[in-house]
Protein backbone atom coordinates (compact mmCIF):
# COMPACT_ATOMS: atom_id res chain seq x y z
CA UNK A 1 0.00 0.00 0.00
CA UNK A 2 1.64 3.37 -1.37
CA UNK A 3 0.62 5.98 1.23
CA UNK A 4 -0.82 5.86 4.84
CA UNK A 5 -3.20 8.37 4.60
CA UNK A 6 -7.65 8.35 4.32
CA UNK A 7 -7.55 5.95 1.42
CA UNK A 8 -4.70 3.38 2.33
CA UNK A 9 -5.55 3.61 6.02
CA UNK A 10 -8.94 2.41 5.37
CA UNK A 11 -8.10 0.21 2.89
CA UNK A 12 -5.33 -1.84 4.87
CA UNK A 13 -7.55 -2.14 7.83
CA UNK A 14 -10.53 -3.79 5.93
CA UNK A 15 -8.14 -6.15 4.41
CA UNK A 16 -6.35 -6.99 7.34
CA UNK A 17 -9.94 -8.51 8.59
CA UNK A 18 -10.79 -10.26 5.45
CA UNK A 19 -6.81 -11.89 4.27
CA UNK A 20 -5.98 -14.69 6.05
CA UNK A 21 -3.54 -14.07 8.47
CA UNK A 22 -0.63 -15.03 6.85
CA UNK A 23 -1.28 -12.30 4.29
CA UNK A 24 1.13 -9.78 4.66
CA UNK A 25 0.58 -5.97 4.14
CA UNK A 26 2.76 -3.21 4.14
CA UNK A 27 1.67 0.58 4.44
CA UNK A 28 4.27 2.49 2.90
CA UNK A 29 4.58 6.47 3.75
CA UNK A 30 6.78 9.51 3.38
CA UNK A 31 6.19 10.50 7.08
CA UNK A 32 4.40 9.17 10.32
CA UNK A 33 2.03 12.25 10.97
CA UNK A 34 -1.66 11.52 9.71
CA UNK A 35 -3.54 14.95 9.59
CA UNK A 36 -7.53 15.15 9.53
CA UNK A 37 -7.86 17.19 6.57
CA UNK A 38 -11.31 18.38 6.45
CA UNK A 39 -10.00 20.24 9.71
CA UNK A 40 -7.85 22.60 7.72
CA UNK A 41 -10.55 24.68 6.89
CA UNK A 42 -11.70 25.81 10.23
CA UNK A 43 -7.86 26.74 11.01
CA UNK A 44 -7.78 29.87 10.13
CA UNK A 45 -10.43 31.08 11.93
CA UNK A 46 -9.62 29.62 15.05
CA UNK A 47 -11.94 27.15 15.14
CA UNK A 48 -9.50 24.43 15.13
CA UNK A 49 -6.05 24.10 17.07
CA UNK A 50 -3.69 22.64 14.18
CA UNK A 51 -2.09 20.57 16.69
CA UNK A 52 -5.33 18.82 17.20
CA UNK A 53 -5.69 17.45 13.44
CA UNK A 54 -2.12 15.43 13.62
CA UNK A 55 -1.91 11.76 14.76
CA UNK A 56 0.69 9.54 14.10
CA UNK A 57 -0.34 6.65 11.39
CA UNK A 58 0.69 3.49 12.39
CA UNK A 59 -1.71 4.01 15.42
CA UNK A 60 -4.81 4.32 13.16
CA UNK A 61 -3.58 0.65 11.54
CA UNK A 62 -4.81 -2.68 12.95
CA UNK A 63 -2.31 -5.00 14.52
CA UNK A 64 -0.48 -7.67 11.97
CA UNK A 65 0.25 -4.28 9.45
CA UNK A 66 3.73 -2.99 9.02
CA UNK A 67 4.26 0.42 8.49
CA UNK A 68 6.61 1.26 6.73
CA UNK A 69 8.38 5.03 7.02
CA UNK A 70 9.77 5.61 3.39
CA UNK A 71 9.38 8.18 0.61
CA UNK A 72 8.33 5.63 -2.51
CA UNK A 73 11.20 6.81 -5.57
CA UNK A 74 9.07 5.09 -8.77
CA UNK A 75 7.03 1.57 -9.55
CA UNK A 76 8.72 -1.09 -11.62
CA UNK A 77 5.42 -1.93 -12.70
CA UNK A 78 6.76 -4.73 -14.98
CA UNK A 79 8.57 -6.08 -12.39
CA UNK A 80 5.94 -5.74 -9.45
CA UNK A 81 7.92 -4.00 -7.24
CA UNK A 82 8.21 -0.84 -5.11
CA UNK A 83 11.47 1.30 -5.51
CA UNK A 84 12.35 3.13 -2.03
CA UNK A 85 14.34 6.38 -2.46
CA UNK A 86 17.21 4.22 -0.88
CA UNK A 87 17.27 2.02 -3.82
CA UNK A 88 15.72 -0.99 -1.70
CA UNK A 89 13.15 -2.72 -3.57
CA UNK A 90 9.38 -4.45 -2.17
CA UNK A 91 8.03 -6.87 -3.60
CA UNK A 92 4.57 -7.40 -4.17
CA UNK A 93 1.71 -9.67 -5.12
CA UNK A 94 -1.02 -6.38 -5.53
CA UNK A 95 0.01 -3.01 -5.11
CA UNK A 96 -2.64 -0.71 -3.83
CA UNK A 97 -1.51 3.25 -4.84
CA UNK A 98 -3.22 5.35 -1.80
CA UNK A 99 -0.86 8.53 -2.28
CA UNK A 100 -2.95 11.04 -2.82
CA UNK A 101 -3.48 14.46 -4.40
CA UNK A 102 -0.29 16.89 -4.03
CA UNK A 103 -0.30 20.95 -4.56
CA UNK A 104 1.16 22.04 -7.60
CA UNK A 105 2.35 25.52 -6.42
CA UNK A 106 5.20 25.85 -9.07
CA UNK A 107 2.58 25.63 -11.58
CA UNK A 108 1.37 28.95 -10.92
CA UNK A 109 3.60 31.64 -11.43
CA UNK A 110 4.45 34.11 -8.58
CA UNK A 111 2.60 31.24 -5.94
CA UNK A 112 5.38 30.94 -4.08
CA UNK A 113 7.36 33.97 -4.96
CA UNK A 114 7.75 37.23 -2.24
CA UNK A 115 4.67 37.54 -0.57
CA UNK A 116 3.93 34.34 -0.46
CA UNK A 117 2.87 33.49 3.07
CA UNK A 118 2.43 37.15 3.79
CA UNK A 119 -0.41 38.68 1.24
CA UNK A 120 -1.05 35.58 -0.72
CA UNK A 121 -1.74 32.05 1.46
CA UNK A 122 -3.33 28.52 1.02
CA UNK A 123 -5.22 26.44 4.15
CA UNK A 124 -4.69 23.55 2.15
CA UNK A 125 -1.43 22.62 3.76
CA UNK A 126 -0.98 22.78 7.98
CA UNK A 127 1.45 25.29 7.49
CA UNK A 128 -0.41 27.70 5.21
CA UNK A 129 -3.70 26.94 7.00
CA UNK A 130 -1.58 28.26 10.32
CA UNK A 131 0.01 31.13 8.97
CA UNK A 132 -3.38 32.54 7.30
CA UNK A 133 -4.59 32.17 10.51
CA UNK A 134 -1.83 34.59 11.73
CA UNK A 135 -2.98 37.07 8.98
CA UNK A 136 -6.46 36.96 9.40
CA UNK A 137 -6.48 38.14 12.90
CA UNK A 138 -4.33 40.61 11.79
CA UNK A 139 -6.33 42.06 8.83
CA UNK A 140 -7.95 45.32 8.90
CA UNK A 141 -10.20 45.16 6.08
CA UNK A 142 -9.71 45.71 2.10
CA UNK A 143 -9.96 43.17 -0.67
CA UNK A 144 -9.90 39.68 0.69
CA UNK A 145 -10.09 37.31 -2.56
CA UNK A 146 -10.52 33.25 -2.65
CA UNK A 147 -9.06 31.83 -6.12
CA UNK A 148 -9.81 28.28 -7.16
CA UNK A 149 -7.03 28.28 -9.52
CA UNK A 150 -8.36 25.25 -11.35
CA UNK A 151 -9.42 21.41 -11.16
CA UNK A 152 -8.71 18.90 -9.80
CA UNK A 153 -8.32 19.82 -6.44
CA UNK A 154 -9.41 18.58 -2.84
CA UNK A 155 -12.67 18.69 -1.95
CA UNK A 156 -13.98 21.42 -4.43
CA UNK A 157 -16.73 22.81 -2.03
CA UNK A 158 -13.88 23.71 0.84
CA UNK A 159 -12.72 26.57 -0.97
CA UNK A 160 -16.82 27.95 -0.97
CA UNK A 161 -16.82 26.84 3.18
CA UNK A 162 -13.80 29.16 2.93
CA UNK A 163 -15.99 32.05 2.16
CA UNK A 164 -19.19 31.68 4.53
CA UNK A 165 -17.14 30.72 7.12
CA UNK A 166 -14.82 34.21 6.20
CA UNK A 167 -17.84 36.32 5.84
CA UNK A 168 -19.07 34.73 9.72
CA UNK A 169 -15.75 36.01 10.85
CA UNK A 170 -15.28 39.36 9.57
CA UNK A 171 -18.99 39.86 10.84
CA UNK A 172 -18.49 38.36 14.39
CA UNK A 173 -15.34 40.58 14.38
CA UNK A 174 -17.06 43.96 13.07
CA UNK A 175 -15.12 44.47 9.81
CA UNK A 176 -17.24 42.88 7.26
CA UNK A 177 -18.79 46.38 5.78
CA UNK A 178 -14.93 47.15 5.39
CA UNK A 179 -14.41 43.74 3.43
CA UNK A 180 -15.08 43.20 0.15
CA UNK A 181 -15.08 39.65 0.01
CA UNK A 182 -14.34 37.75 -4.10
CA UNK A 183 -14.50 34.06 -5.01
CA UNK A 184 -12.72 33.39 -8.35
CA UNK A 185 -13.02 30.00 -10.08
CA UNK A 186 -11.45 28.60 -13.23
CA UNK A 187 -15.15 26.96 -13.42
CA UNK A 188 -18.51 28.50 -15.48
CA UNK A 189 -20.01 28.56 -11.81
CA UNK A 190 -19.58 28.27 -8.11
CA UNK A 191 -20.16 24.63 -8.42
CA UNK A 192 -20.04 22.04 -11.60
CA UNK A 193 -23.28 19.93 -10.16
CA UNK A 194 -26.31 21.96 -11.89
CA UNK A 195 -28.89 21.80 -9.51
CA UNK A 196 -26.30 22.81 -6.28
CA UNK A 197 -24.67 25.46 -8.08
CA UNK A 198 -28.12 27.15 -7.90
CA UNK A 199 -27.92 27.09 -4.40
CA UNK A 200 -24.38 27.83 -4.00
CA UNK A 201 -24.73 30.69 -5.87
CA UNK A 202 -27.92 32.08 -4.40
CA UNK A 203 -26.21 31.82 -0.81
CA UNK A 204 -23.10 33.35 -2.45
CA UNK A 205 -25.47 36.25 -3.15
CA UNK A 206 -26.94 36.47 0.31
CA UNK A 207 -23.83 36.89 2.02
CA UNK A 208 -22.38 39.34 -0.52
CA UNK A 209 -19.91 37.57 -1.44
CA UNK A 210 -18.78 38.46 -5.32
CA UNK A 211 -18.20 35.72 -8.06
CA UNK A 212 -15.73 35.96 -10.65
CA UNK A 213 -16.33 32.52 -13.33
CA UNK A 214 -13.56 31.17 -16.24
CA UNK A 215 -10.86 33.09 -14.28
CA UNK A 216 -8.26 31.05 -15.57
CA UNK A 217 -5.30 32.33 -12.96
CA UNK A 218 -1.74 32.23 -15.01
CA UNK A 219 -0.05 35.04 -11.86
CA UNK A 220 -0.29 35.82 -8.89
CA UNK A 221 1.47 39.02 -8.44
CA UNK A 222 1.56 39.82 -4.96
CA UNK A 223 3.49 42.75 -4.78
CA UNK A 224 0.65 44.28 -7.18
CA UNK A 225 -1.91 42.97 -5.35
CA UNK A 226 -3.77 41.14 -8.39
CA UNK A 227 -4.43 38.09 -9.55
CA UNK A 228 -3.71 38.10 -13.62
CA UNK A 229 -5.75 35.53 -15.99
CA UNK A 230 -4.07 33.72 -19.16
CA UNK A 231 -6.88 35.94 -21.23
CA UNK A 232 -5.44 38.76 -19.54
CA UNK A 233 -8.25 39.93 -16.73
CA UNK A 234 -7.13 41.24 -13.41
CA UNK A 235 -8.80 40.74 -9.96
CA UNK A 236 -6.84 43.15 -7.24
CA UNK A 237 -6.65 41.90 -3.66
CA UNK A 238 -5.22 42.91 -0.67
CA UNK A 239 -5.66 39.41 1.37
CA UNK A 240 -5.25 36.40 -1.52
CA UNK A 241 -6.07 32.90 0.01
CA UNK A 242 -5.37 30.57 -3.30
CA UNK A 243 -6.63 27.18 -3.89
CA UNK A 244 -3.92 25.58 -6.01
CA UNK A 245 -3.50 23.30 -9.11
CA UNK A 246 -3.26 19.56 -7.56
CA UNK A 247 -1.40 16.44 -9.13
CA UNK A 248 -0.41 12.95 -8.64
CA UNK A 249 2.29 12.09 -6.14
CA UNK A 250 5.77 12.28 -8.54
CA UNK A 251 6.49 9.25 -8.18
CA UNK A 252 3.38 8.38 -10.19
CA UNK A 253 5.02 9.96 -13.59
CA UNK A 254 8.41 8.71 -12.66
CA UNK A 255 6.59 5.08 -13.08
CA UNK A 256 6.13 4.60 -16.84
CA UNK A 257 1.97 3.12 -17.56
CA UNK A 258 0.98 4.11 -14.42
CA UNK A 259 -0.32 7.79 -14.36
CA UNK A 260 -1.40 10.45 -16.56
CA UNK A 261 -0.19 14.32 -17.87
CA UNK A 262 -1.22 15.76 -13.75
CA UNK A 263 0.50 12.47 -12.18
CA UNK A 264 -3.41 10.25 -11.29
CA UNK A 265 -3.44 6.65 -12.00
CA UNK A 266 -5.80 6.06 -15.26
CA UNK A 267 -8.44 3.52 -13.10
CA UNK A 268 -11.31 1.64 -14.24
CA UNK A 269 -14.17 3.58 -11.73
CA UNK A 270 -16.07 0.31 -11.07
CA UNK A 271 -13.38 -2.11 -10.19
CA UNK A 272 -10.87 0.52 -8.90
CA UNK A 273 -7.85 -1.72 -11.04
CA UNK A 274 -5.62 0.65 -12.57
CA UNK A 275 -5.83 -0.01 -16.32
CA UNK A 276 -2.07 -0.39 -16.41
CA UNK A 277 -2.37 -3.57 -14.90
CA UNK A 278 -4.96 -5.82 -13.07
CA UNK A 279 -3.00 -6.43 -9.87
CA UNK A 280 -2.47 -2.83 -9.24
CA UNK A 281 -5.61 -1.06 -7.27
CA UNK A 282 -6.27 2.64 -6.97
CA UNK A 283 -8.22 4.42 -4.15
CA UNK A 284 -9.19 8.32 -2.70
CA UNK A 285 -7.36 10.71 -4.79
CA UNK A 286 -4.89 9.72 -6.26
CA UNK A 287 -7.38 8.14 -9.06
CA UNK A 288 -7.89 9.72 -12.62
CA UNK A 289 -11.64 9.35 -11.66
CA UNK A 290 -15.12 11.50 -12.12
CA UNK A 291 -15.33 11.29 -8.50
CA UNK A 292 -14.76 13.96 -6.09
CA UNK A 293 -11.37 13.73 -4.51
CA UNK A 294 -12.70 13.13 -0.88
CA UNK A 295 -12.58 11.16 1.80
CA UNK A 296 -16.13 10.30 1.53
CA UNK A 297 -15.10 9.06 -1.89
CA UNK A 298 -11.95 7.15 -0.18
CA UNK A 299 -14.78 5.43 2.43
CA UNK A 300 -17.20 4.31 0.19
CA UNK A 301 -14.29 2.88 -2.18
CA UNK A 302 -13.42 1.06 0.59
CA UNK A 303 -15.46 -2.47 0.90
CA UNK A 304 -15.12 -2.49 -2.93
CA UNK A 305 -11.09 -2.12 -2.87
CA UNK A 306 -11.22 -4.83 0.09
CA UNK A 307 -13.36 -6.97 -1.99
CA UNK A 308 -11.76 -6.83 -5.34
CA UNK A 309 -8.73 -6.90 -4.01
CA UNK A 310 -9.46 -10.58 -1.74
CA UNK A 311 -10.78 -12.15 -4.84
CA UNK A 312 -7.57 -11.42 -7.29
CA UNK A 313 -5.67 -12.59 -4.51
CA UNK A 314 -7.89 -15.72 -4.88
CA UNK A 315 -7.81 -15.79 -8.35
CA UNK A 316 -11.62 -14.63 -9.03
CA UNK A 317 -12.41 -12.08 -11.56
CA UNK A 318 -12.86 -8.72 -9.53
CA UNK A 319 -17.02 -8.39 -8.94
CA UNK A 320 -17.85 -5.50 -6.72
CA UNK A 321 -18.16 -2.01 -8.46
CA UNK A 322 -18.04 1.77 -7.13
CA UNK A 323 -20.78 3.74 -7.97
CA UNK A 324 -19.38 7.23 -7.81
CA UNK A 325 -20.97 8.10 -4.18
CA UNK A 326 -19.69 11.43 -2.39
CA UNK A 327 -21.20 13.14 0.70
CA UNK A 328 -20.20 15.90 1.52
CA UNK A 329 -21.32 18.59 4.28
CA UNK A 330 -20.86 22.63 2.99
CA UNK A 331 -20.46 24.70 6.07
CA UNK A 332 -21.99 27.50 5.80
CA UNK A 333 -20.86 29.59 8.43
CA UNK A 334 -23.39 30.82 11.64
CA UNK A 335 -23.08 27.08 12.92
CA UNK A 336 -25.07 25.52 10.02
CA UNK A 337 -24.42 23.87 6.83
CA UNK A 338 -25.24 22.08 4.22
CA UNK A 339 -25.70 18.28 2.80
CA UNK A 340 -25.44 16.65 -0.26
CA UNK A 341 -25.17 12.91 -1.14
CA UNK A 342 -24.74 12.06 -4.77
CA UNK A 343 -23.21 9.87 -7.19
CA UNK A 344 -22.13 9.14 -11.30
CA UNK A 345 -25.90 9.33 -11.99
CA UNK A 346 -27.64 11.11 -9.93
CA UNK A 347 -26.73 14.59 -8.93
CA UNK A 348 -27.65 16.37 -5.51
CA UNK A 349 -31.02 16.39 -4.94
CA UNK A 350 -33.35 17.42 -1.96
CA UNK A 351 -35.06 15.26 0.65
CA UNK A 352 -33.30 13.25 3.88
CA UNK A 353 -30.20 11.30 3.93
CA UNK A 354 -29.81 8.19 4.62
CA UNK A 355 -33.54 7.75 4.55
CA UNK A 356 -36.76 10.15 4.76
CA UNK A 357 -36.02 10.65 8.44
CA UNK A 358 -32.48 11.66 8.77
CA UNK A 359 -30.43 14.54 7.91
CA UNK A 360 -31.98 17.30 5.60
CA UNK A 361 -30.20 17.20 1.97
CA UNK A 362 -29.32 20.16 0.16
CA UNK A 363 -30.61 22.51 2.81
CA UNK A 364 -28.86 24.64 5.64
CA UNK A 365 -29.47 23.38 8.82
CA UNK A 366 -27.80 23.15 12.53
CA UNK A 367 -28.14 19.62 12.44
CA UNK A 368 -25.80 19.08 9.41
CA UNK A 369 -23.43 21.96 10.75
CA UNK A 370 -23.15 19.30 13.99
CA UNK A 371 -22.81 16.33 11.53
CA UNK A 372 -19.84 18.31 10.23
CA UNK A 373 -18.16 18.70 13.67
CA UNK A 374 -18.73 14.85 14.56
CA UNK A 375 -17.21 14.06 11.69
CA UNK A 376 -14.15 14.36 12.91
CA UNK A 377 -14.38 12.12 15.72
CA UNK A 378 -15.89 9.68 13.34
CA UNK A 379 -13.41 9.87 11.32
CA UNK A 380 -10.49 8.50 13.49
CA UNK A 381 -13.19 6.03 15.20
CA UNK A 382 -15.02 4.87 12.31
CA UNK A 383 -13.48 5.77 8.61
CA UNK A 384 -10.36 4.90 9.38
CA UNK A 385 -10.99 1.49 11.19
CA UNK A 386 -12.83 0.46 8.20
CA UNK A 387 -16.17 0.42 10.21
CA UNK A 388 -19.22 0.00 8.63
CA UNK A 389 -21.62 3.45 9.34
CA UNK A 390 -24.63 2.20 10.79
CA UNK A 391 -27.07 3.06 7.98
CA UNK A 392 -24.51 4.48 5.63
CA UNK A 393 -23.49 1.74 3.04
CA UNK A 394 -21.18 2.28 0.17
CA UNK A 395 -24.04 2.16 -2.25
CA UNK A 396 -25.76 6.18 -2.54
CA UNK A 397 -29.14 5.41 -0.43
CA UNK A 398 -32.20 6.52 -2.55
CA UNK A 399 -34.89 6.17 0.16
CA UNK A 400 -34.86 9.51 1.51
CA UNK A 401 -34.35 11.44 -1.81
CA UNK A 402 -36.99 13.38 -3.82
CA UNK A 403 -35.25 14.21 -7.26
CA UNK A 404 -39.11 14.15 -8.55
CA UNK A 405 -39.35 17.32 -7.28
CA UNK A 406 -37.92 20.99 -8.13
CA UNK A 407 -35.13 21.66 -5.30
CA UNK A 408 -36.76 24.57 -4.14
CA UNK A 409 -34.58 27.41 -3.72
CA UNK A 410 -32.33 27.51 -0.31
CA UNK A 411 -34.69 27.42 2.81
CA UNK A 412 -33.24 29.01 5.82
CA UNK A 413 -33.77 27.66 9.22
CA UNK A 414 -34.53 30.29 11.84
CA UNK A 415 -33.68 33.86 10.36
CA UNK A 416 -31.69 35.10 7.74
CA UNK A 417 -28.44 33.29 7.29
CA UNK B 1 -31.58 17.96 -27.43
CA UNK B 2 -31.06 20.02 -30.64
CA UNK B 3 -29.44 19.99 -34.07
CA UNK B 4 -27.29 22.50 -36.37
CA UNK B 5 -25.82 22.34 -40.25
CA UNK B 6 -22.44 22.77 -40.11
CA UNK B 7 -20.90 22.16 -43.73
CA UNK B 8 -24.10 20.98 -45.41
CA UNK B 9 -24.86 18.24 -42.72
CA UNK B 10 -26.84 17.75 -39.74
CA UNK B 11 -25.80 16.90 -36.54
CA UNK B 12 -27.34 16.43 -32.45
CA UNK B 13 -25.93 19.00 -29.96
CA UNK B 14 -26.56 18.84 -26.55
CA UNK B 15 -28.02 21.75 -24.56
CA UNK B 16 -23.94 23.72 -24.66
CA UNK B 17 -23.58 22.99 -28.32
CA UNK B 18 -21.24 19.89 -27.64
CA UNK B 19 -21.90 16.83 -30.27
CA UNK B 20 -23.50 13.84 -28.96
CA UNK B 21 -23.13 11.66 -31.49
CA UNK B 22 -18.80 12.30 -32.44
CA UNK B 23 -18.82 10.21 -35.20
CA UNK B 24 -21.31 12.93 -37.19
CA UNK B 25 -18.54 15.00 -37.32
CA UNK B 26 -15.92 15.45 -40.02
CA UNK B 27 -13.24 18.05 -40.63
CA UNK B 28 -14.93 20.07 -43.11
CA UNK B 29 -17.35 21.06 -40.06
CA UNK B 30 -14.68 22.47 -37.86
CA UNK B 31 -14.26 26.02 -39.83
CA UNK B 32 -18.16 26.19 -39.27
CA UNK B 33 -18.53 25.84 -35.87
CA UNK B 34 -15.04 27.80 -35.30
CA UNK B 35 -17.17 30.18 -36.78
CA UNK B 36 -19.91 30.43 -34.52
CA UNK B 37 -17.72 30.41 -31.78
CA UNK B 38 -16.19 33.80 -32.94
CA UNK B 39 -12.61 31.96 -33.94
CA UNK B 40 -12.19 32.71 -37.94
CA UNK B 41 -10.11 31.55 -39.69
CA UNK B 42 -8.65 28.20 -38.20
CA UNK B 43 -4.64 28.19 -38.57
CA UNK B 44 -2.12 26.01 -38.69
CA UNK B 45 -1.83 26.15 -34.71
CA UNK B 46 -5.44 25.85 -34.48
CA UNK B 47 -5.80 22.91 -36.39
CA UNK B 48 -2.86 21.06 -34.74
CA UNK B 49 -5.14 21.77 -31.28
CA UNK B 50 -8.19 20.21 -32.45
CA UNK B 51 -6.89 16.94 -34.49
CA UNK B 52 -4.84 16.83 -31.17
CA UNK B 53 -8.08 16.73 -28.88
CA UNK B 54 -9.82 14.75 -31.30
CA UNK B 55 -7.14 11.77 -31.31
CA UNK B 56 -6.98 12.11 -27.19
CA UNK B 57 -11.04 11.52 -27.12
CA UNK B 58 -10.76 8.73 -29.69
CA UNK B 59 -7.86 7.11 -27.71
CA UNK B 60 -9.44 7.66 -24.51
CA UNK B 61 -12.78 8.21 -24.37
CA UNK B 62 -13.07 11.33 -23.26
CA UNK B 63 -11.76 15.22 -23.65
CA UNK B 64 -8.47 16.12 -21.65
CA UNK B 65 -9.12 19.85 -20.08
CA UNK B 66 -6.80 22.72 -19.90
CA UNK B 67 -3.93 21.45 -17.95
CA UNK B 68 -4.14 18.20 -19.31
CA UNK B 69 -3.88 19.31 -23.06
CA UNK B 70 -1.12 21.56 -22.77
CA UNK B 71 0.93 18.96 -21.21
CA UNK B 72 0.42 16.57 -23.63
CA UNK B 73 0.01 18.27 -27.09
CA UNK B 74 2.80 21.19 -26.67
CA UNK B 75 0.93 23.94 -26.79
CA UNK B 76 1.19 26.12 -23.55
CA UNK B 77 -1.42 26.88 -21.49
CA UNK B 78 -0.59 30.81 -22.74
CA UNK B 79 -0.62 29.94 -26.28
CA UNK B 80 -4.22 28.05 -26.07
CA UNK B 81 -5.69 30.89 -24.44
CA UNK B 82 -4.46 33.01 -27.46
CA UNK B 83 -5.64 30.17 -29.96
CA UNK B 84 -9.16 29.79 -28.02
CA UNK B 85 -9.86 32.43 -25.82
CA UNK B 86 -11.82 31.96 -22.79
CA UNK B 87 -12.25 27.92 -22.75
CA UNK B 88 -9.80 27.05 -24.47
CA UNK B 89 -10.47 22.65 -23.53
CA UNK B 90 -13.95 23.52 -24.53
CA UNK B 91 -13.92 25.44 -27.12
CA UNK B 92 -11.43 23.17 -29.18
CA UNK B 93 -13.64 20.06 -27.97
CA UNK B 94 -16.61 21.57 -29.52
CA UNK B 95 -14.65 22.22 -32.40
CA UNK B 96 -13.52 18.80 -32.92
CA UNK B 97 -17.09 17.22 -32.55
CA UNK B 98 -16.31 15.40 -29.06
CA UNK B 99 -18.01 15.95 -25.67
CA UNK B 100 -17.32 18.55 -22.91
CA UNK B 101 -14.07 17.83 -20.93
CA UNK B 102 -15.13 16.75 -17.50
CA UNK B 103 -14.12 18.61 -14.91
CA UNK B 104 -13.76 16.52 -11.80
CA UNK B 105 -16.56 17.44 -9.38
C1 LIG C 1 -8.89 21.80 3.16
C2 LIG C 1 -9.45 20.45 2.91
C3 LIG C 1 -10.74 20.14 3.33
C4 LIG C 1 -11.28 18.88 3.10
N1 LIG C 1 -12.56 18.63 3.54
C5 LIG C 1 -13.11 17.41 3.32
C6 LIG C 1 -14.41 17.10 3.80
O1 LIG C 1 -15.08 17.91 4.43
N2 LIG C 1 -14.93 15.87 3.53
C7 LIG C 1 -14.23 14.94 2.83
O2 LIG C 1 -14.73 13.84 2.60
N3 LIG C 1 -12.98 15.20 2.36
C8 LIG C 1 -12.40 16.40 2.59
N4 LIG C 1 -11.13 16.67 2.15
C9 LIG C 1 -10.45 15.70 1.26
C10 LIG C 1 -9.83 14.53 1.98
O3 LIG C 1 -9.01 14.94 3.02
C11 LIG C 1 -9.01 13.73 0.96
O4 LIG C 1 -9.80 13.49 -0.18
C12 LIG C 1 -8.57 12.39 1.52
O5 LIG C 1 -7.70 12.60 2.58
C13 LIG C 1 -7.91 11.55 0.42
O6 LIG C 1 -7.35 10.40 0.93
P1 LIG C 1 -6.13 9.70 0.18
O7 LIG C 1 -5.82 8.48 0.94
O8 LIG C 1 -6.42 9.57 -1.26
O9 LIG C 1 -4.93 10.75 0.28
P2 LIG C 1 -4.20 11.30 1.59
O10 LIG C 1 -5.04 11.12 2.79
O11 LIG C 1 -3.77 12.68 1.26
O12 LIG C 1 -2.93 10.35 1.77
C14 LIG C 1 -1.91 10.23 0.80
C15 LIG C 1 -0.66 9.76 1.51
O13 LIG C 1 0.32 9.33 0.56
C16 LIG C 1 1.60 9.69 1.07
N5 LIG C 1 2.54 9.76 -0.06
C17 LIG C 1 2.44 10.52 -1.19
N6 LIG C 1 3.51 10.34 -1.97
C18 LIG C 1 4.30 9.45 -1.36
C19 LIG C 1 5.56 8.86 -1.68
N7 LIG C 1 6.21 9.17 -2.81
N8 LIG C 1 6.10 7.98 -0.81
C20 LIG C 1 5.46 7.64 0.34
N9 LIG C 1 4.26 8.17 0.69
C21 LIG C 1 3.69 9.06 -0.14
C22 LIG C 1 1.37 11.04 1.74
O14 LIG C 1 2.36 11.31 2.70
C23 LIG C 1 -0.01 10.87 2.34
O15 LIG C 1 0.04 10.46 3.68
C24 LIG C 1 -10.53 17.91 2.41
C25 LIG C 1 -9.23 18.21 1.99
C26 LIG C 1 -8.68 19.46 2.23
C27 LIG C 1 -7.27 19.75 1.78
Amino acid sequence: MIGGGTGGTLAANRLRRSLAPDDAITVIDADDRHLYQPGLLFVPFGLAPAARLVRPRAAQLRAGIDFLQSVVEEVDVEADQVVLAGGERIPYDVLVVASGARLLLQETEGLTGPGWGERVHTFYSLPGAATLAGALASFAGGRLVVDLVDLPVKCPVAPLEFCFLADWYLQRHGLRSRVQLTYVTALDGAFTKATCNRELSGLLARKGVEVVTEFATARVDAAGGRLVSYDEREVGFDLAVVVPLHGGADYVSRSPGLGDALGFVPTDGGTLQARVKPNVFVIGDAADLRASKAGSVAHFEGPVLARNVARYLGREAPDAHFDGHTNCFIETGFGKAILIDFDDDLEPVAGHFPTPIGLPLLRESRLNHLGKLAFEQLYWHAILPGREIPLVGSEMPRAGKRPQLAPPLLQTEGGTR
Amino acid sequence: MTTATYAEREVSLDAEGFFTDPSQWDEAEAPAIAAAEGISPLTDRHWEVIRFMRREYEEKGAAPNVRALAKTSGVSIRELYQLFPKGPAKLAAKIAGVPKPVGCI
